[in-house]
């Protein structure tokens, strides 16, 4: 009697400890981002606020390794075997094998991948790209504030990043933890977001043309709203200038997740 | 404790990823590198019909990315499209297919993109008009590497991007811009149709 209590308790244990690993595995990954709206730099045509659904997002970049585990499974993807129409000839350029990242370190940010292969991975784990306004949502943030974009500081440090080599290389993890959790959302690596290609710096948006000259050609003072433009500003001009095929070593990605009902 | 691991495992291949490389099926020559053949998706045409991009293959594409609702360039674009259409010479108009995609697939339905081909006189064969859902709307953009944005409830800013592409579906040529001369596009049209059998 007391024997298959023992071993009930067991199996108890053993289900309860299974699903504990399931439970703090999405937990860990992932973070839930508040609802809340905000004025993006670009993107709308009179300036009105953005609404953010609320919406689950990665703690941290996708690496090497969970990129390497991807590619196991998923051979299309392989360097030998990339198609060109979704990845250009420096797609992994780093890596020395299909299977493997050569030097790089299996706990930085996979760099160097485009936006489809970018896309296919987080299709693969149930999630998706973050849009370009969920993106800057987060990356507002700074350890305790939703908002902290006019702050001097806080914009220093991202354009002090900006002008740093070789960032890529490092681990996950190692910048500051924002407001909602996430890790690296600035300091690391650049990352892509699903609809990047909805940005228009030159060409035909009359509009986000006057914004940049407003931006070269303004007053010779700069106080913390320049900064903080001039900031978003370098990521807006760099998504507009990247195509989804293209893959550099300063660009990675991390995937968001729709919050089920 | 075996039990355990086992039980692990086995989790782990659930929660592991379905390789999609089955969804390849090749018909008779394999789709190049560069194709946009290679993009699985299913679109809707002007007649509720729906369609692989691969149906397509085998002619001349010449493709831009629209919506019906707008006020400013489409009709310049759509223009334009009509314009290429009518300097493409007798004996090559069945090679080639005119491709109008909607960057708008909530408004465009089907019967709106009809509706729209009847008022544009854009209605035969030669005419295709293609919607999707917004994913496939934007991978499709990526490809093109047009960009567009909705910028209010009924409008979007938008590439004004014709693109050519030959009969493997590989991208042969690209006009870029309001008002430009198309007489590059129609020579390359011309060129890559010679090459069809």
């Amino acid at each position: 009697m007391e024997a298959q209590f023992i071993k009930r308790f067991h199996y108890c244990l053993i289900l309860l400890f299974w699903v504990s690993i399931s439970f703090s595995q999405v937990s860990e990954d992932m973070v839930t981002i508040g609802a809340g709206s905000y004025v993006p730099l670009y993107g709308t045509a009179d300036k009105k606020p953005v609404y953010i659904k609320s919406f689950l997002l990665d703690v941290y970049p996708v690496t090497n390794q969970e990129y390497l585990e991807f590619l196991k499974t998923n051979s299309a993807y392989r360097k030998s075997k990339i198609k060109r129409l979704f990845a250009n000839t420096t797609y992994l350029y780093e890596w020395s094998g299909d299977l493997s990242f050569g030097n790089l370190n299996s706990n930085a940010p996979v760099t160097n991948v485009s936006w489809f292969a970018a896309k296919e991975y987080c299709e693969c784990q149930g999630k998706r790209l973050p849009t370009l306004d969920e993106w800057e949502y987060v990356a507002m943030a700074d350890e305790k504030r939703k908002d902290a974009r006019t702050r001097e500081e806080f914009n220093k440090y991202i354009l002090s990043w900006y002008e740093k080599n070789k960032t890529y290389n490092n681990s996950v993890g190692k910048t500051f933890k924002n407001y909602w959790g996430v890790y690296d959302m600035h300091g690391l690596v650049w990352e892509w977001t699903f609809d990047f290609n909805s940005i228009f710096l030159s060409g035909e948006s009359r509009k986000d043309k006057d914004t940049d000259k407003d931006l070269f050609c303004g007053s010779g003072s700069v106080n913390a709203t320049d900064l903080m433009n001039y900031a978003a500003f370098m990521r807006y001009a760099f998504r507009g200038s990247i195509k989804a095929n293209y893959t550099t070593k300063n660009l990675g990605f991390r995937c968001a997740k729709n919050i089920s009902n | 404790m075996k039990k355990m691991i086992l039980l692990v495992i086995a989790s782990l291949f659930i929660l592991g990823c379905n390789s999609k490389e089955e969804k390849q099926d090749i018909k008779d020559k394999p789709i190049t590198d560069l194709s946009i053949y290679n993009l699985p998706e299913k679109w809707t045409n002007q007649d509720g019909k729906d369609i692989e991009l691969k149906e397509l293959r085998g002619k001349v594409l010449v493709m831009v990315m629209i919506y019906t609702s707008c006020k400013s360039a489409c009709p310049r674009l759509v223009a334009d499209m009509r314009n290429i259409e009518s300097k493409i010479p007798k004996e090559y108009k069945d090679k080639v297919q005119l491709v109008l995609v909607s960057i708008d697939p909530t408004v465009d339905t089907p019967k709106r993109l009809k509706d729209f081909s009847i008022e544009n006189k854009m209605t035969g064969n030669q005419w295709v008009f293609l919607r999707s859902n917004e994913e496939n709307t934007r991978e499709f953009a990526a490809v093109l590497a047009v960009n567009y944005k909705k910028i209010s409830p009924i409008d979007f800013s938008h590439s004004n991007i014709i693109s050519v592409f030959n009969a493997e579906g590989e991208l042969a040529f690209q006009q870029e811009g309001l008002g430009v001369s198309y007489d590059k596009t129609v020579s390359k049209i011309k060129e890559e149709a010679a090459k069809v059998e």
